[in-house]
């Protein structure tokens, strides 16, 4: 059972503090610079509430819980073609 | 290439009666570098198709029907931007995107400068099938002649007594993100030209938080033929899943660089036949500055079409070309380009920020023969995190461009990462360059 729920990442608003790895270790990863490298994929249960602390310790609120696909836009695209 | 991109008739057919293989549709009637005047634009291809005539929806339909797609690289349906702007409920924007901030390509300021009619006419049609009321032209600010020349040609419709929907000249920074469709829109909304990276696409909710197509100023002139033509004429040049005509812009090590108008789906080695280029080619970059390396035997024979270059991980991106001959460095042509890259970053990003920069000193010690530590897996590691990580795609290209050139160039950067450069690389010449960088322009200027 998935939640259908994604980590998206604004990578414009995130300034690297970190908090989010240290949070969520299972889905976030820091690169050599210190920028959060997100897992793919819908979270698990589980991780749920894990996730959406670190969403809400985001010093910038770079990091959200969007359902998944995380652009719905692109969704759209899609279907526009489809007509 | 510099400077030699002003733009050159195409070959014409041979007079056997069988249909040109490089028909001259933007380029008809183009002749040393003067522009197609008002007059002859419509003695060439007749007058534009009055709306009042036909039903809603005809021109989307007719574009999607002739299959055309973008001209400034993404290479998205054209037919359905048309739709899903035009489905919007508050009245549109139309964006003519005529910024063309990739260094190798030069058609988009050879079709303003030579036909400006034809993209007006695109602009002004589009604008009529999405319910728009104005029309933004974005051109680079460093280039005031061509704006001087586009606002002329607009006076001269108006004098014409033409009703065209108002076309707003717009002047903007010009840096290699800031023709990105975000970066015009925010600008166009009183912002910086950076990508906005927002989740909400330009053509849900763009300027003035309406609908907005943003079109490549060449879409628009294919555009303003297809609807006098219709889809079948347009049809009659390219392949099945890429009709029409395109521009090209050939550089490099061929005698004659330039703009040229091809049958979308021309052969690669077609292309640089028409370019004079001779037998000591050995590579080719495809798409531009954020294209992909490939030894020339390995492409000679495919089309330049979305299609016919994806079994190799390439696109024609807006119609680029660059041979690079024998005995020149592949590896020194990157780094310098890398290098380039990571200066236009935006700043906005963090792994755009360090990683383009870090990617760059790499390929730049890769090149000089002279590394630290072991170059080629450092680069493996840092070319697999960064793409994707982005308010746009900047990090993504420049990680193609320089993984293609790992593989086009792999014997070569072996022997490189081993302290054993190339002939090139010894001599110092390697950074004499084919590949055109441009002196950075009024950096931190984005407003």
């Amino acid at each position: 059972m998935s939640t259908g729920l994604r980590l998206h990442l604004d990578f414009a608003a995130c300034r690297g503090h970190g908090l989010c790895a240290d949070l969520l270790p299972e889905l976030v990863e820091l690169d050599e610079w210190g920028y959060p490298l997100l897992r793919d994929g819908a979270v698990d249960p589980g991780l749920l509430p894990h996730a959406r602390r670190a969403v809400r310790a985001c010093p910038t609120l770079a990091l959200r819980l969007l359902k998944a696909p995380a652009r719905a836009q692109d969704a759209a695209t899609r279907k526009a073609g489809h007509r | 290439m510099t400077g030699a991109h002003r733009g050159r008739p195409r070959p014409r057919a041979d007079g056997d009666g069988r249909p040109a293989a490089h028909p001259a549709r933007l380029t008809a009637g183009w002749r040393q570098a003067r522009r197609v005047s008002l007059h002859e634009h419509l003695d060439i291809h007749g007058p534009l198709p009055q709306p009042g005539y036909r039903r809603p929806g005809w021109l989307a339909d007719a574009v999607a029907q002739a299959g055309l797609t973008g001209r400034g690289g993404a290479g998205f349906p054209t037919g359905t931007k048309l739709r899903a702007v035009a489905s919007g409920r508050r009245p549109a924007v139309v964006v003519a995107n005529g910024m063309e901030s990739e260094p190798a390509s030069a058609k988009d300021h050879a079709l303003l400068a030579r036909a400006p009619h034809l993209v007006l006419d695109g602009a002004t049609l589009a604008a009529q099938a999405v319910g728009a009321d104005v029309i933004h032209l974005c051109l680079p600010r460093t280039k005031p002649e061509l704006v001087d020349q586009v606002r002329d040609s607009i006076a001269d419709r108006q004098h014409s007594g033409a009703g065209d929907t108002p076309i707003e000249v717009q002047e903007v920074p010009h840096h290699y993100v800031s023709s990105e469709e975000t970066s015009l829109v925010r600008w166009l909304n009183g912002g910086e030209a950076r990508p906005s990276g927002s989740l909400e696409r330009p053509f849900e909710r763009g300027v003035r938080r309406r609908p907005t197509l943003v079109d490549n100023v060449e879409t628009l002139a294919h555009i303003a033929l297809i609807a006098r033509f219709g889809p079948a004429w347009f049809r009659q040049a390219g392949l099945p899943d890429s009709p029409g005509t395109m521009l090209a812009t050939v550089s490099g090590a061929v005698a004659s660089p330039g703009i040229y108008e091809i049958a979308a789906g021309t052969p690669i080695t077609d292309l640089l036949a028409c370019a004079g280029a001779g037998q000591d080619v050995a590579a080719v970059l495809i798409g531009g500055y954020f294209g992909t390396w490939h030894e020339l035997r390995a492409v000679a024979a495919l089309p330049l079409s979305a299609g016919g270059l994806r079994p190799v991980g390439a696109s024609p991106g807006a119609g680029v070309l660059v041979a690079l001959p024998e005995g020149a460095c592949g590896l020194a042509e990157t780094a310098r380009v890398l290098g380039y890259l990571a200066g236009q970053s935006a700043g906005q990003c963090g792994p755009c920020v360090f990683g383009l920069p870090a990617i760059a000193e790499d390929f730049a010690q890769l090149a000089s023969g002279r590394p630290n530590g072991d170059v080629l897996e450092r680069l493996d590691r840092r070319l697999g995190v960064l793409t994707g990580r982005g308010a746009c795609r900047h990090p993504d290209g420049a990680v193609r461009l320089a993984a293609s050139a790992l593989t086009a160039f792999a014997a070569d950067a072996r022997r490189h990462a081993s302290r054993m450069p190339c002939a090139a690389a010894r001599r110092g010449s390697a950074n004499g360059g084919f590949l055109a960088i441009p002196r950075p322009w009024a950096e931190g200027e984005w407003e």
